[in-house]
């Protein structure tokens, strides 16, 4: 079973039109002149029957950390997955229109998911570390990819725990299993399995929901440090972490993107009545 | 027939007390209402009534005839106690035959043993009859009895519905006992069986000697010839064949777990799943008519043919050796029980498979793996304890398996590992040992049982591991 | 804290590229494996059933034999009708039938009643019995050829191979095609298979015996292992607190399921038999012992079913005033019914073609009648597979696998009905 089977490209753009470059301009203004790392044209996405995404166009800066918030149920999962294309996974979803990184479409057919998923990392609600040690949990993506000799693999998983900042909790026992450390500890390991494969964007799923307060501070800290080098995307349903760790937010509301804007602004003062009222708290 | 006449007569009176209990709570409940429903005092007095006189009947039924048989054996005639235990066995079947009325078949009776045989008889229908009046009686009494005491308690304040319920609750937990008492069943025949082995052929014998032979012992004439009993050679062939077997049901059992679970879409799922399930369906013995008549004739013809292309070769000892290849090899066996396996081990790994968490797989892919080394890498060391677990319970089938190995393997008890060659099996000496005619209390019958208990105890240890490990599984991931 | 400084080394994203072909061949590979595997089990599957439906449908197609015989006053005593041979008569009016000579040995009568079933001197025995005035008259008796004969109508011996190594020489082939020829052999159903119990002659050989002891065997089993099963589940899942002994029936029903079948039948052997005098090789004693082995699963499947009623119908119950009996009688379990009742039929398809366990408590006993009651000896399908595999003359091959097709067709019944009821009463909640 070939994962581009799973994926119904029935794209609905002529192909000169596929191949034509979205316009850089319009977006580097709506980003306030910062470089557009992803960018995402008419985004339509079915489960089987259901629509989930209506038409989403967002731009999204490298370099920077971009939130997507909502109610539960408005797409913004949805929209994540489709940027690694994790929504392949899924029986009878379809994913239409665009979505390029550095101009490139994610769902080109010609495009091997593999090749996308190791340039676009990913971390889950839950923490979920293999059932390996946590040397091998961090050295999972170059082993599968051959992307380090074996003196390589050593440095390389020491310099992505350290930049997780997990490498002084468990630099005395890398070869116990992974799902020994605490919740917190998980995340952290996870994000380091991610960033050890050196991806440009790595998507975040709510990375917090299952975690206590003071682990949630520390992933925070975390994701503020790493937003130097990478263009970060994620989902939370925590208006305060969007304002905290986000320099832009995107609204998400009934499958269509709402608004999307500088965190600040936006928080500050919403242009469209339905984000005032999420962010004021009258529904969600 | 008198006694199942007289459980009939119980039931129609035990349903006459419930109409009787309905009846007088209804009269009385005209004034106060009563604490439980009509029906609960009607099922009360009914319970009373039958429940102890059924007991004894019962007991008559299970028990009468060993009763009869016990008094029967005491004061004996000296010409019967001059026969040795099995003639007795014998004389005393006819006895019984004699009273009811039958003609005795199994041998000539002459001499002092003719006017016993009659003696007996007669005192054989004199003891039955008075077993039964004495049996009637007693539950006569026990149904009047209950029935008074029961009908005389009742009255509107009377807890009639919780002694009801109290009487069926002691009935659930008499049903819930009957599966442990099947285990102490169980060990308690094979021990008791198996002790009397071990006191003629010592264990130590038995679990490391080399050499089996219990036909000898089957003729009993002959005192001195006792057999060989030394099981080594059954346990080599029995794990032969499970190796064998457990070399065709793990790939492909686990291979085809794995594609159902990981790759099929909904549809083949929903049409190989039954499939497979009718291949864990067919019976045992189907399976052993079809290795015994197509497989075993199969592999013959091919190593035959293939050992005639290689005679006069380079390879001739070889082909010499599988040009006179026989049906009854360990690989027939072994690969048709293999078969039957599948689909056991398949579902089990199925479930096991199904059991780990989406969001490892989603982890993995999202790193860029492909599904093959998700599922490598991943999901099946995830899954290993659960799946390593199944592979037990597997095993543990197939030492257990008979009919396969009975019909297909033979009987020879070979110490070997070549799996052209013909081996015998623990399951397959007990059949042997305990179809035909045997006397029961002979050396090669109780080696039945020890053969039995080794074979339970094995099997019993492999499966509390494997619930074991499944248990430990399963909350690790719920 | 965390040390930013620290650059992850770059990686060489060109080299993932590489390795791709290699990596999609091996997941191509991986994916072959599995539909090999289960190819393999469907072959084996369709190889197992083909073979035995093309080994056994030819028993259902018999040849029968009409021959009119002169019953000759010269050879049957009327005082002494039983004395006459009548296996001589029908061979000789055969030969007669085919213009045969007999010789001085008796070569060609031996050749003869070879071919005839001993069923057809049988029936005229008993019309002679029944009425003496045939005696100096022709009755016609039809009845089957001998299996070996019949064998050869349907192809299983043949005539260009060495005459040695069949059981029918060129002669007798001869002598049948010519009565196949002139119309005294037919072919026709075999609606004996169906009406006959066993007996050592093939042709003769039926499965009546072994159905009705099968069904005998069974309707008490069900008896003895459902009722007991599902209380016993009641009250584990409904009634019994959590404690030390509700955790040791636990662990012991659930390795009760995985011991092997032929411990139950030393378990009847010794327990049954010898202890409590269950006469042996009846379906009384098969009944105790399937029951006892059914009994976990019938457990563990009531038990499953039970699980799945919610907790809001027994707290309903409960919050109206019903006692704990009264909500499991009257709302839990019939909501339950269809599981208990769809696990009971899959576990008594089980018990149905069990065979080991029955070979201990001597059900292997060659049984030629139907039994009368639960206490006489009988056998059942499973076995009569057995014993019928372990005879030499190969006619009893076609009639073995005739037999599974029959224990086939019961078990896919008990299926079908499962699913029937699954189908018919399942509710999701």
């Amino acid at each position: 079973m070939n994962l581009r089977n799973t994926y119904n490209s029935g794209n609905s753009m002529p192909s000169d039109q596929l191949e034509a470059a979205i316009q850089p301009a319009a977006a580097s203004e709506a980003l306030g002149g910062a470089p557009v790392k992803i960018a995402a044209r008419d985004v339509n996405v079915f489960y089987g029957e259901k629509q989930a995404l209506f038409d989403v166009a967002l731009d999204v800066g490298a370099q920077a950390v971009t939130a997507l918030i909502g109610p539960s149920g408005c797409g913004k999962s949805t929209f994540l997955r489709c940027i690694n294309r994790m929504n392949d996974t899924i029986p009878g979803c379809r994913v239409l229109g665009r979505i390029e990184i550095d101009g490139a479409d994610v769902n080109d057919r010609g495009l091997d998911p593999v090749l996308l998923r190791a340039r676009v990392g990913m971390v889950f609600q839950k923490p979920n570390p293999f059932p390996k040690s946590i040397f091998e949990n961090v050295a999972y993506g170059l082993r599968i990819h051959g992307l380090a000799n074996k003196s390589e693999v050593g440095d390389i998983v020491e310099a992505s725990l350290k930049r997780a900042g997990l490498w002084a909790e468990v630099s005395d026992r890398l070869h116990a299993s992974g799902s020994s450390l605490s919740g917190g500890q998980q995340q952290r390991l996870v994000i380091a399995r991610a960033i050890a494969v050196n991806p440009e964007v790595i998507l975040m799923d709510e990375p917090c929901s299952a975690l206590d307060p003071i682990a949630t501070a520390r992933i925070e800290e975390l994701i503020d440090e790493l937003r130097t080098q990478y263009c970060i995307v994620i989902v939370t349903h925590s208006m305060a972490q969007a304002a905290r760790v986000s320099q832009r937010t995107a609204f998400f509301h009934m499958g269509k993107l709402v608004e999307a804007g500088r965190t600040d602004e936006m928080f500050t003062n919403p242009r469209d009545s339905r984000t005032q009222d999420y962010i004021t708290g009258r529904f969600g | 027939m008198l006694i199942w006449a007289a459980l009939a007569a119980l039931f129609l009176f035990s349903f006459a007390a419930y109409r009787l209990g309905r009846q007088r709570i209804a009269a009385m409940g005209q004034s106060a209402r009563p604490h439980s429903r009509p029906g609960y005092h009607g099922a009360y007095v009914a319970l009373w009534t039958a429940a102890p006189a059924a007991v004894v009947l019962f007991a008559l039924i299970a028990f009468g005839g060993r009763i009869e048989a016990g008094l029967l054996r005491q004061d004996a005639p000296a010409a019967v106690q001059a026969l040795s235990e099995s003639e007795a066995q014998v004389f005393y079947d006819d006895v019984r035959v004699v009273a009811h009325g039958g003609t005795p078949s199994q041998r000539d009776y002459s001499g002092d043993l003719k006017p016993a045989l009659a003696a007996k008889a007669a005192a054989a229908r004199h003891i039955e009859s008075q077993l039964l009046v004495g049996g009637l009686a007693l539950a006569t009494l026990l149904a009047g009895g209950g029935f008074l005491l029961a009908f005389r308690r009742l009255n509107v304040d009377f807890r009639a519905r919780n002694r009801v319920e109290g009487w069926s609750g002691g009935l659930l937990v008499a049903c819930s006992v009957i599966a442990v008492l099947t285990t102490v069943g169980i060990l308690a025949s094979l021990v008791v069986e198996s002790w009397r082995f071990f006191a003629q052929v010592p264990p130590l014998e038995f679990l490391f000697g080399t050499d089996w032979e219990p036909q000898i012992a089957m003729r009993s004439d002959q005192v001195a010839a006792k057999g060989a009993f030394g099981a080594v050679p059954l346990f080599v062939g029995t794990f032969l064949i499970m190796l064998i077997a457990m070399l065709v049901a793990a790939p492909i059992g686990l291979f085809s777990a794995i594609y159902l679970s990981e790759y099929a879409g909904p549809r083949t799922r929903a049409w190989v799943k039954p499939l497979l399930e009718v291949l864990a369906g067919v019976p045992t013995v189907v399976y052993g008519f079809f290795a015994a008549l197509t497989v075993g004739p199969a592999f013959r013809a091919g190593f035959n043919a293939l050992g005639g292309m290689l005679v006069g070769g380079p390879l001739d000892g070889l082909g010499q050796y599988l040009a006179q290849v026989q049906n009854q090899m360990a690989l027939v066996a072994g690969a048709v029980m293999g078969v039957m396996l599948i689909p056991f081990v398949s579902s089990l790994s199925d479930d096991i498979i199904n059991s780990v968490p989406q969001s490892l797989r989603d982890g993995s892919l999202a790193m860029g793996a492909t599904r093959s080394e998700t599922i490598k890498n991943v999901v099946l060391p995830a899954a290993l304890p659960g799946i390593a677990a199944a592979l037990l319970l597997a095993v543990s089938r197939a030492i257990g398996e008979t009919m396969i190995v009975t019909m297909a393997a033979g009987l020879q008890a070979k110490t070997t590992i070549n799996p052209l060659d013909t081996v015998t099996t623990v399951t397959v000496q007990i059949v042997t040992l305990l179809t035909g005619d045997q006397e029961f209390d002979s050396v090669k019958t109780l080696s039945a049982f020890g053969l039995g208990l080794t074979l339970f105890v094995a099997t019993l240890a492999l499966n509390i591991i494997a619930l074991r490990i499944v248990q430990k599984y399963r909350e690790q991931y719920d | 804290m965390t040390d930013a400084a620290t650059a992850v080394p770059a990686v060489r994203h060109n080299t993932v590229e590489a390795g791709l072909k290699a990596r999609h061949a091996k997941e191509r590979r991986f994916v072959l494996y599995g539909r090999l595997a289960i190819i393999v089990a469907l072959s084996f599957l369709a190889v197992l059933l083909g073979r035995i439906v093309l080994q056994g449908y030819s028993t259902f197609i018999d040849y029968r034999v009409s021959v009119p015989v002169f019953i000759d006053p010269a050879r049957v005593d009327p005082a002494d009708v039983s004395g006459a041979n009548f296996d001589v008569l029908v061979a000789q009016s055969v030969m007669k039938q085919l213009a045969v000579p007999d010789d001085d040995l008796g070569q060609n009568l031996d050749k003869v009643m070879a071919l005839m079933s001993n069923d057809l001197g049988f029936q005229l025995l008993q019309q002679v019995k029944a009425d003496p005035h045939l005696i100096g008259r022709t009755i016609t008796v039809k009845g089957p050829l001998k299996a070996d004969a019949a064998l050869y109508f349907k192809g299983q011996i043949r005539r260009d191979s060495d005459q040695d190594t069949r059981k029918l020489d060129d002669i007798q082939l001869s002598w049948l095609d010519k009565l196949k020829a002139t119309g005294a052999v037919t072919s026709g159903f075999n609606t004996a298979f169906f009406t006959h119990s066993d007996s050592t002659e093939p042709e003769q050989a039926g499965v009546l015996g072994a159905v009705v002891g099968s069904l005998l065997t069974l309707m008490l089993t069900a008896a003895f292992a459902v009722p007991v099963g599902v209380m016993a589940a009641v009250y584990l899942e409904e009634f019994a607190p959590k404690n030390r002994w509700t955790d040791v029936i636990e662990v012991n029903i659930n390795n009760l399921a995985a011991v092997p079948s032929i411990i139950y039948g030393l378990l009847g052997l010794a327990v049954f038999i010898n202890w409590l005098g269950v006469p042996r090789s009846s379906p009384l004693l098969g009944a105790l012992v399937l029951a006892l082995m059914a009994l976990p699963t019938v457990i563990i499947a009531t038990r499953s079913a039970l699980k799945a009623v919610p907790p809001s119908i027994r707290e309903a119950a409960l919050a109206i005033g019903a006692s704990r009996t009264q909500t499991v009688l009257h709302h839990v379990l019939p909501l339950a019914m269809p599981g208990v009742m769809t696990g009971s039929i899959l576990s008594l398809a089980h018990a149905l073609g069990e065979t080991a366990p029955l070979l201990m408590i001597g059900m292997i006993a060659f049984v030629p009648g139907v039994p009368a009651s639960i206490t006489e000896a009988a056998t059942v399908l499973p076995v009569q597979v057995f014993i019928w595999e372990n005879a030499s003359e190969r006619a009893f091959h076609e009639r073995t696998a005739a037999a599974i097709i029959v224990l086939l067709v019961f078990m896919i019944l008990m299926n079908l009905a499962a699913i029937l009821v699954r189908r018919r009463f399942e509710r999701r909640w």
